[in-house]
Order: structure tokens, then sequence, then C-alpha cells
């Protein structure tokens, strides 16, 4: 975070460019315009998302107001993957809510980072950008905020809004579609493979540093050797373990940087 | 196939909402500006990374729809998506390679 802030101090003391400068001259309606636009290429991969979500769903068992239900009041797409995945293993309440929330934590992390950037905004207008603080969003306003930092927070708030609009209003459609069309999908499909291929394909790109890939790597075997265990506490156990490593190894390439 | 009541399934939607919400609104809403200790945002960084292999490591490997064996379509199709994945850095690239992989070798075994 306080990278963030002295990033943007020692940027605003410079004049802005003339790129900038073209930002910094929009009404807050043209900023919401901009921010819905800025955010259609992750339809790409939200729409699909979405429905393979109503089709995971409906394959489990789940019914359309249910699945409205995830995706408006959840509107967190691995989380609602994990949920259902773990309510169609006869997995405990507990554990399938423990789980999905677990997945969710990162969100915390985006509210952080957020602060510096909207933190005079009304209590109001940051419930609002809390409900709809999705991994797009948060990615799409970051990086417009870290470009353009001497926004004035109207602007800041209705460039997010703008971005929330485009990506949160088609994920529930996405998932009640896929839910309706789920119906007429036949066996030989092998839907049941469309979870997992989906979360690797989110984990992969995220694999990054020697830590992200020693996490993973981690999560894997613990939850190989766990799998005896009632359904989903392999999980529970996993990620913590995986977390542990991953900060570890984090430290020691630090520490072996600095002394090379 | 559904196991789960009506009720457990509601509960589990407005727990998971309402706990989802909290996290998002976290410190934007109530804790401010104060720091997240040095620990916990090593730790966040990788929820994700920690999560998602271990929900889906026993899927592939033991899929249901093949009763639990280890099933050589399946484990092509993970591997595609995950080589794809990583090559790419490109999530809808790897979701469509994985699938054509699946369907592919599905379609050659069948």
């Amino acid at each position: 975070m306080s990278v963030d802030q002295s990033a943007g101090a020692r940027q605003s003391a410079a004049d802005p460019t003339p790129e900038q400068a073209r930002v910094l001259a929009r009404s807050p309606a043209e900023c919401l315009r901009h921010g819905m636009l800025g955010a259609i290429p992750f339809l790409l991969v939200l729409l699909p998302f979405g429905m393979l979500f109503g089709v995971v769903a409906n394959e489990t068992g789940l019914n359309l107001p249910q699945v409205l239900g995830f995706a408006i009041l959840v509107l967190a797409g691995a989380s609602q993957f994990t949920a259902v995945q773990l309510l169609g293993e006869h997995t405990p309440a507990i554990i399938v809510i423990a789980s999905a929330l677990a997945v969710n934590l990162r969100m915390a992390m985006y509210s952080a980072s957020m602060v510096p950037w909207v933190g005079e905004a009304s209590a109001r207008d940051k419930g609002l950008m809390a409900y709809v603080l999705i991994d797009q969003t948060y990615a799409l306003a970051i990086q417009h905020y870290e470009a353009n930092p001497r926004l004035r927070l109207d602007q800041r708030l209705a460039y997010f809004f703008g971005a929330a609009i485009t990506a949160c209003v088609p994920w529930v459609v996405a998932c009640a579609l896929g839910f309706t069309l789920g119906r007429a999908i036949p066996e030989s499909w092998a839907l049941d493979f469309a979870l997992p291929i989906t979360f690797l394909a989110m984990v992969a790109p995220m694999l990054r540093t020697p830590a992200h890939i020693a996490a993973a790597l981690t999560s894997i075997i613990c939850s190989l050797a766990f799998s005896g265990l009632p359904s989903g506490l392999g999980v529970l156990l996993a990620a913590p373990v995986a977390m542990a490593v991953g900060v570890w190894v984090e430290i020691w390439t630090e520490r072996r940087k600095a002394g090379a | 196939m559904m196991i789960a009541s009506d009720l457990t399934i509601w509960l589990v939607i407005l727990s998971l909402g309402l706990g989802t919400f909290l996290l998002r609104w976290s410190f934007l809403g109530a804790i401010g500006t104060r720091q997240l200790p040095g620990w916990a945002s090593r730790a966040l960084r990788y929820t994700a990374v920690a999560v998602l292999p271990a929900l889906v490591a026993p899927l592939v490997v033991w899929p249901a729809a093949t009763g639990g064996q280890p099933d050589p379509a399946r484990l092509t199709a993970a591997a595609v998506t995950l080589i794809v994945g990583l090559w790419t850095r490109n999530l809808l690239y790897a979701v469509i390679a994985g699938m054509i992989a699946l369907f592919g070798t599905l379609y050659l075994w069948a």
C-alpha cells in the first residue's frame, strides 16, 4: 500500500502526460462509460465460466433460484464452483462454507489495496464497492488508478462502478443461461471434468514465482495424501500447509537474493 | 445426484455470500488504513495457489466418472491445460486447449 501511495505522490508532482490529461478531464459519467468499455475483454472469460457454473450446478441438482442465489449473493466464480463441487460430495455445510471462504481470502487483500485510492468515499459507496470487488474489477481499477494517480475520488468511483456493471451483470445472466442449457447437454460431453480444467487454467497463470510453484505442489501432495479423510477436510488441511510453504520459500528466495 | 437438502444449500449460499462480502468489505469499510501485518499479506498471496490445486488434484487422479480409476483422457487433458496455461498465461486459451484434449482423447479411446 505504501508503495502505491509514494508512487502516486511522485507521479502527481510531475505534469500529467497528454493521455493522463485526457483521462483527468473526464466527467464522472464519462468515467463510468470508460470503465464499462475497459471491462469488456473480461467477458471472454466470465461468460463461458459463468455458463459452466450453471451447467455444473444443474448436474449437481441445484434449482434456478439457488443458482441465482450463488451468482448474485456470492458473486465469486472459484468459490461458487468449490461450494457446488463439495455439496455434490456429501460434504457437511460447515466444511463447504469454510473451504469456499478460504478460496475468497484473497479478496481481503484486494480490499486492503483499494484503501489508499478510495478510502475517503462514503460508507454507502464503500459498501457497494465491496459487493462488486471481484478479481476483474479490482485488477482493472488498480491498474487505472496507478496509471492516473491524479484522478478525483468521484472519477475513481465512477470508473470502478462502470467496470462492475460490465463484469457482474453478464456473470449472473451467464450462470442462469448455463443452468437452462445444462439440461440439454448429453453425458458423453464429460462435463464432470469441466471444473478441474477450469481450475487448472486459473492456477497455471498464477505460477509466476518459485514460491507459488512450491505452494501449488505442496497443495497437490497434501490433498492426495489426505484424500482418505472425510470429503472437504483434505482441502482445509492442505491449504494452510501450502500457504506456509509459499511464505517460507518467498522469504528464503529473498534472503538468497539479498545475500548474493 | 444431489444429496444436500434445499435448506443446507441455502445455508451455504447465505453464509458464503455474507462471509465473502465481509472479506471484501474488511479493509475498505472497517479496518481502514491500518496496515495488514507483514506475515498476513504474504500468506494471502498464496491462498489461490494453495486451495485450488488441493481441490483439483483428487478429481484429476481419481475421477468419479470412471469409478475412481485413473483415466488417460482426463490425465492428458489436465496436463495440456496446465502446460497451455503456463505458456500463454491466459485462462481462456488453457480452458479451450484442455477441452479439446479431453474430447480428442476420449474420442480416440472410444
